[in-house]
């Protein structure tokens, strides 16, 4: 930041090579690792590949935030090391630990070693368990590194992470500190269930990932469910799309929009009647009244709707093995 | 543009984010200006998803940078962003426009907002009412603005006086061009078009949402292009002061609109869960670092009187039970009706909660809001027609209001009980009862009084404030960022 001319010498600062050339790139390969991304995540990644930062993905559940690093990681030919984050994750968790036990042995075992040699042996790489982080800053492979669900871990692992994440380099005491051989792509997600902290905030990109507009959805169903009919994505998508726009408990996800694929699939469905939504709404609405709510909004509740009704009557009775009309209308 | 030209172009974008409550420091903006460069500044989209990159920090913050990047680096100059083979009528921009939102082109849509605009949204000397043959001086005036963009700011801003526009209004063009009127046909037309297995009144439904939607993504294309022509005749800097909605957070509950309130109420789960978890972070830290010498002792025993571990006192975990005494009288309803359902979603930080409403009487509403919590959409109507909160009129009656409720529900306040009063104070000129007030506050352990106003205005007309401050400390809280300050710092001790 202090020597801004230099970002156009060296893209990063260690030197190292950028692996896209250009924003279509991006789309190109990620679309060939089965990622079919927007604008805004193309030109994202692109950045964080070329300025060397990290990339911090915000969004609701199920909008394919993990799976975007999954999709870097095989788009770039690089290995994915992955730090799910959870409450009470800590440093030995997270970046290192002595393998105690095996230091314990390694001692009994040279009781006639003098102490300096047994020291010297004990804590080297033989007896350093390696954590995600410092997996990944040592790995000498192009390396992709995903830190899950970083809004679950306390501050403190906000703070390791600032310095792993702003020089790619970790101290252990006793070794010495290692950095970085190849700058790592670090991809870090958030549901934003808490407010990440400035300093780790500003140290990456941001980028929020919502649901996407109704073609790429498409287009995504399609990918994910091959023998599904296009048409039917299509009204698949835009069933999803108006759920969304009512306000619901909890929003159907990319991902519970391919499970609806799936399911529909599955029950051979062929098109999106309304009998099939209602028997299969459980699958992209998981709370009872939002279920109730989209019924009632998308007019799906009423056994039969007043024209409905009319339509059978007069089918009813212009059809040759005749029904009073009366006990069509249950 | 030249490389000076981009950088300042760049800062000054930065001060006016700074200016809408978006935090851009220096480093920001050079990181925004690496960013741009490896972009490249051709593709305007990419320019914006790189700068809201390396800018932004949330998502709240991206509705007021889209607005103030429309502004700072806009498409094109002078007309229209994009054009098109020009409608002349605004019966034939409604026959365009819905062949476009059927087909779903949000390109052609936007560049008919602008064409929509161009045609009948021009006001001042020249454009007055923009029917179809005026049409042509609002583009000539449109054309001028191009000529002279260098310098639009000082051609414009001090020009009342100017020969040619004075302004572009969305407002205008939208009640010429009435979207509205579209509806019915778009409806049928996007059920014609999107022909799968639904049929009768769910597709109908359907239809129906998306051809809202449609005709409201046409209203947005034509408040901001409206917005950027403004810009370019008044120079960028002013109309970015009003011209940019702020941030859902910082909207003031008495002012807002309609839709805003939809927006705070999206609002109101994740703001919950991030609430939740502070307070619960609190709560932990609480219990650390105080050390419980007996025990400690007693376990020491094990390790030969050395104390290797030391136990730490645990607290109760405090969980107080929470009152809310709301005014759903005009204005202030919004605001209650938003802390209602916030509070209801942090239920489970608390043993209880009652909720209490009062117009000129109160009445218990907690039921009516732990149902809101599924169908939030029309909360205050539903309390206002199913409680009983009023003999006569909506105008609010504190001395009625507080008596009932000392009277009637005194005994939901204990030892452990926090209060929160949310309402103005305006007493309509009936006395304000700070005996009751001192009542509820002598029986429950916390009294706090929010009031959505101002502390300007606080004691100005029939406003009581500052005598019911007295009994009871009272806090400014006009928007969800007061709201959620407040309630960490007031709740759960």
């Amino acid at each position: 930041m202090t020597e801004p001319s230099t970002s156009q010498a060296t893209p990063q600062p260690s030197g190292q090579e950028s692996v896209f050339a250009s924003v279509d790139e991006v789309v190109e390969r990620l679309a060939g690792a089965g990622y079919l991304a927007s604008n805004a995540v193309a030109t994202t990644v692109f950045l964080a590949d070329r300025l060397g930062k990290p990339l911090l993905v915000e969004g609701p559940a199920g909008v394919g935030k993990t799976e975007l690093a999954r999709a870097m990681a095989a788009a770039t030919d690089s290995e994915l090391i992955r730090l799910q984050c959870y409450e009470g994750i800590d440093e030995s968790r997270a970046l290192y630990e002595w393998n105690h036990a095996s230091q314990l042995l390694r001692i009994t075992a040279a009781k006639d070693e003098n102490w300096d040699a047994t020291r010297e042996h004990v804590f080297s790489e033989e007896f350093l368990l390696s954590r995600p982080l410092l997996t990944a800053i040592r790995n000498e492979h192009p390396t992709v590194l995903l830190i899950d669900e970083i809004d679950k871990a306390d501050v403190e692992v906000e703070g390791l992470l600032l310095e792993v994440l702003g020089d790619f380099q970790v101290t252990v005491p006793e070794l010495g500190t290692i950095t970085a051989t190849r700058r790592p792509l670090v991809v870090l997600t958030s549901n934003a269930t808490r407010e990440l902290s400035e300093a780790l905030k500003r140290r990456c990109l941001f980028l929020h990932l919502d649901f996407p507009p109704a073609e790429l959805e498409r287009d995504i169903v399609t990918l994910r469910v091959p023998e599904l009919d296009r048409e039917l994505a299509a009204s698949l998508v835009r069933v999803v799309g108006a759920l969304r726009e009512l306000e619901l408990r909890k929003s159907p996800s990319i991902a519970e929009s391919v499970d609806w694929a799936r399911t529909l699939l599955a029950l051979g469905a062929e098109t999106l009647d309304e009998e099939v939504v209602r028997a299969t709404l459980g699958v992209i609405l998981k709370y009872e009244t939002d279920q109730r709510k989209a019924l009632s909004e998308l007019r799906l509740d009423r056994v039969l709707s007043p024209t409905d009704g009319a339509a059978t009557v007069a089918a009813g009775t212009a059809s040759p093995g005749h029904v009073s009309p009366g006990s069509t209308v249950s | 543009m030249t490389a000076h030209a981009v950088a300042g172009r760049l800062v000054t974008f930065a001060h006016a984010l700074r200016e809408h409550g978006i935090a851009v420091g220096t480093g920001e903006t050079v990181d925004a200006a690496a960013a741009a460069e490896a972009v490249g500044f051709a593709d305007r989209e990419r320019l914006r998803e790189a700068l809201s990159a390396s800018v932004l920090r949330g998502a709240a913050q991206r509705p007021v940078f889209d607005g103030v990047f429309d502004l700072y680096f806009p498409a094109a100059h002078g007309t229209s962003e994009t054009t098109v083979d020009e409608p002349a009528t605004p019966a034939q921009l409604r026959d365009q426009l819905l062949d476009a939102l059927v087909s779903g082109d949000d390109a052609r849509v936007r560049a008919l907002a602008a064409t929509g605009i161009d045609l009948f949204g021009g006001y001042g000397a020249a454009g007055q009412s923009g029917q179809g043959g005026q049409g042509a001086p609002g583009g000539e005036g449109g054309q001028g603005g191009e000529g002279a963009q260098g310098n639009a700011g000082a051609a414009g801003g001090s020009g009342s006086a100017a020969p040619r526009l004075s302004g572009w209004s969305a407002y205008q063009a939208l009640s010429e061009v009435r979207p509205q009127a579209l509806r019915a046909r778009l409806r049928d037309a996007i059920r014609e078009a999107r022909d799968d297995g639904l049929d009768g009144a769910s597709a109908e439904a359907l239809a129906d949402r998306e051809a809202t939607a449609g005709i409201a993504a046409f209203t947005d294309h034509v408040r901001a292009e409206a917005r950027r022509r403004t810009a370019e005749l008044r120079g960028r800097d002013r109309v970015a002061q009003y011209a940019v909605a702020p941030q859902t957070d910082l909207v003031s509950f008495t002012s807002a609109t309609a839709e805003q309130f939809a927006d705070m109420r999206r609002a109101a789960a994740p703001l919950s869960r991030k609430l939740a978890t502070r307070l619960a972070a609190r709560r932990r830290r609480a219990t650390r670092g105080r050390i419980d010498l007996r025990r400690t002792v007693r376990r020491s025993l094990g390790t030969g009187g050395v104390p290797m571990r030391p136990v730490m006192r645990r607290r109760r975990p405090g969980r107080p039970e929470l009152v809310l005494l709301c005014d759903l009288s005009g204005s202030v309803a919004g605001f209650a009706q938003f802390t209602l359902l916030l509070t209801q979603a942090l239920s489970d930080q608390f043993s209880k909660v009652r909720s209490f409403a009062f117009v000129s009487r109160t009445d218990e509403i907690t039921e009516l809001v732990r149902a809101g919590r599924d169908e939030p959409e029309h909360l205050a109507e539903r309390i206002v027609s199913e409680a009983a909160l009023t003999k006569v009129g909506m105008s609010s009656d504190y001395d009625g209001a507080l008596q009932t409720f000392a009277d009637g529900w005194g005994d939901v306040l204990g030892p452990r009980t926090s209060v929160l009063v949310l309402g103005d104070g305006r007493t309509n000129g009936a006395p304000p009862n700070l005996t009751a007030l001192r009542e509820i506050a002598g029986r429950a352990r916390h009294v706090y009084w929010l009031n959505p106003e101002r502390e300007s205005s606080w004691g100005t007309g029939d406003s009581e404030a500052y005598r019911y401050a007295r009994e009871v400390p009272m806090f400014e809280c006009r928007t969800i960022r007061q709201l959620s300050r407040l309630v960490t710092r007031l709740l759960p001790e």
